[in-house]
């Protein structure tokens, strides 16, 4: 089991990169002071792969996603580095050229989606219009298109008819998600996708997400604050804090051994469910504000291993940026405790 | 645990009307529920979305008038008392906590004013004492600096913060009793530790009675006592805690079980529902999990099961787990 496991991670090791982020940095130009919410972040996705980024709210995630997608909205523009799918920058494309490019290359389902639905409009037009914006179909065709999405997803076809009323919240997100799969993307970017539904419906959305990623091989960006999904779903993870990444590595080696002390933070904040029971800490404080983002490492008002004993160590966490290094083949880490490897 | 309950539940009942005056029906939100809350103690109250569990904590906050059954506070019931000085007695000694901590704060009121109106109102404590005590307050719940959080607007504090001052404000009338309706479950997950963490502070120094009303069955492992399970309105399995969640009886918490994100022991498949765990309209007898169960005989579909307690200290609704003699 776990050679075969290792087998496919070298497999798609040499899949070709679909989507990689080139020191991305995105500001809200708010107030006197930009807001940089994304930092120089590098990601790449590639080919049939599920990479999870996590982090707490306002850590930059969503940004992240809607920089992807081109679609930011003033007061929020990209202001360095670069988005490129299969090779082809994204920034600074037409509006057009973006048009053709979402749906059918990168798809989203955003946060709290099941409220995206037009409430007044049957799901299957809702479907039909979607499809005749980016193909020359007829409708009728695109109505039997989504029926068979629909029965992918779980859904009784003639619930086509249905208006989104008449469905459960469950449900509708997976409609969404259906409609997402619709023009066959290579890449579908998942915001939160079940935040808002309970651990059942949860649970039953992230086992079709991964039948329908084996059986149609498209690449996912699973974005939650829940670390304990991605360790489950995600091949592997990127961890952001305010505004940068912190940690990539993949998800089993995260799991067995994160280094840096947000991770570690993150995975002591969801108690067990079996074995013995202990006092959590989670995580003191909340994340900074970005108007005005602490010195040196980001993390260290709120860093356990940050105090002034260690006058040398203390001054470095406080006054300089820690860069990703690599510590071992994919697996990158922030932070001044740990030592090694090449930035 | 010896202590008198300061809360009983008897029999609970509520149903909402639906339909019109042609077609009248009911959906039976809470069907025949009873419980205890103690001092000193948590309770979880977990199930899915329109299990009806939200609709029992506020029955318990004199939110909603009962159908049938009855309410006991101290020995008295008070499922039905309508006088603003017995509601308002009531309430100073039962307090709920919301969801929504961005939708249960007044954005253009102060901390202070959020946390002092309580201490006027119930005339907690003397008039020159109040704003000392809203900071002990504050400070009770780990909000420091007190002075520096009480001058702010809810606004400027993050949702972790601003749930912090929602129990703040129920603390100030000194309950017995603090129903907490999913208090944790719009918050990032780094955050909710910390809730949780200061609910077991509260119930160890203040002998609360705390109902914890919430679908993720980790946190209450975490922090609670004993366990109820609601499915479609009623009581499907009752015991403590951590025995109900080694070895369930009902097969719908063994559902619940599986669905939870669990790192350590790698996804478990689930089967997908068949049917709904919403509340009935006017439902026929039988087990109520019927559609969804994979253990159902012949009987589940004709007698509704009564919760029976199988194991020591454990009951469950269930003919093929927990059979009546």
């Amino acid at each position: 089991m776990t050679a075969l496991v290792e087998e496919t991670v070298v497999a798609r090791t040499r899949e070709a990169t679909l989507l990689e982020l080139r020191q991305l940095s995105v500001e809200y130009a708010v107030g006197d002071r930009p807001v940089r919410a994304v930092d120089g972040v590098d990601l790449e996705i590639r080919a049939g792969e599920i990479v999870g980024l996590a982090g707490e709210s306002g850590c930059g995630k969503t940004t992240v996603a809607n920089a992807v997608l081109q679609i930011l909205r003033p007061p929020a523009r990209v202001v360095g580095g670069s988005v490129l799918f299969r090779g082809e920058d994204l920034v600074g494309k037409s509006t057009e050229e973006l048009r053709r490019f979402r749906w059918r290359n990168v798809s989203m389902v955003f946060q709290s989606a099941m409220n995206a639905l037009n409430p007044v409009m049957r799901v299957g037009d809702q479907f039909a219009d979607m499809m005749r914006a980016h193909e020359r179909i007829s409708k009728r065709r695109a109505l039997a298109a989504a029926a068979d999405l629909l029965e992918l997803v779980g859904i009784d076809r003639r619930r086509l008819r249905a208006y989104p009323h008449e469905l459960s919240g469950g449900m509708r997100q997976r409609v969404i998600i259906a409609m997402a799969l619709a023009l066959e993307p290579e890449l579908v970017i998942l915001d939160e996708p079940t935040t808002a539904l309970d651990v059942v419906v949860q649970r039953e959305i992230l086992q079709q997400v991964q039948d329908l990623q084996r059986k149609l091989r498209f690449a996912v960006l699973f974005i939650t604050h829940d670390l304990s999904l991605l360790l489950e779903v995600a091949h592997r993870i990127a961890i952001m804090y305010a505004g940068e990444l912190v940690e990539t590595a993949p998800a089993e080696r995260l799991a067995a051994n994160a280094q840096h002390p947000y991770t570690q933070g993150l995975l002591q904040s969801f108690p067990p469910l079996g074995g013995p029971l202990t006092r959590l800490t989670g995580i003191p404080g909340s994340p900074p504000d970005l108007r005005d983002p602490p010195s040196g490492c980001r993390f260290h008002p709120r860093c356990p291993h940050c105090r002034p004993d260690d006058i040398v160590l203390y001054l470095r966490q406080t006054g300089e940026r820690p860069l990703l290094r690599e510590i071992e083949a994919g697996h990158q880490v922030a932070c001044h405790l740990v030592a090694g490897g090449e930035e | 645990m010896s202590a008198a309950a300061p809360l009983e539940v008897r029999d609970l009942t509520k149903r909402f009307p639906v339909g019109n005056a042609l077609r009248r029906a009911h959906v039976h939100a809470v069907d025949d529920v009873s419980f205890e809350l103690r001092p000193g103690t948590i309770t979880a109250l977990v199930g899915e979305s329109g299990s009806g569990k939200s609709t029992v904590a506020r029955l318990l906050a004199r939110l909603y008038d009962p159908s049938e059954g009855a309410v006991l506070f101290e020995g008295s019931d008070v499922s039905r008392v309508r006088r603003r000085r017995d509601v308002l007695r009531y309430r100073s000694k039962v307090q709920i906590i919301f969801q929504d901590p961005f939708g249960s704060l007044n954005p253009v009121k102060t901390i202070r004013h959020h946390v002092e109106r309580p201490l006027r109102i119930h005339r907690i404590v003397p008039r020159a004492q109040v704003e000392e005590h809203a900071h002990e307050l504050l400070r009770t719940v780990g909000l420091v600096p007190a002075e520096e959080v009480a001058a702010k607007y809810p606004h400027e504090l993050s949702g972790g913060q601003r749930q912090r001052v929602a129990i703040a404000r129920a603390l100030a009338v000194e309950p017995k009793v603090v129903l907490a309706d999913e208090p944790t479950s719009m918050l990032d997950v780094s955050i909710r530790i910390g809730i949780l963490n200061l609910m077991l502070k509260l119930k160890e120094e203040r002998e609360i009675a705390f109902l914890y009303v919430t679908h993720d069955l980790a946190s209450a492992r975490y922090v609670a006592d004993d366990i109820l399970v609601m499915y479609a309105g009623q009581i499907v399995e009752r015991g403590p805690v951590e025995q109900v969640l080694a070895e369930p009886l009902h097969p719908y918490t063994r559902l619940l079980l599986a669905a939870v994100p669990d790192p350590a022991k790698k996804a478990e498949r689930i089967e997908p529902r068949k049917g709904l765990a919403a509340a009935a309209v006017d439902p026929p007898d039988g087990c109520r999990f019927l559609t969804r169960c994979p253990l159902a005989i012949d009987v589940c579909s004709r007698i509704t099961p009564p919760l029976v307690e199988a194991q020591p200290a454990q009951s469950a609704r269930c003919h093929v787990t927990a059979p009546s003699t």
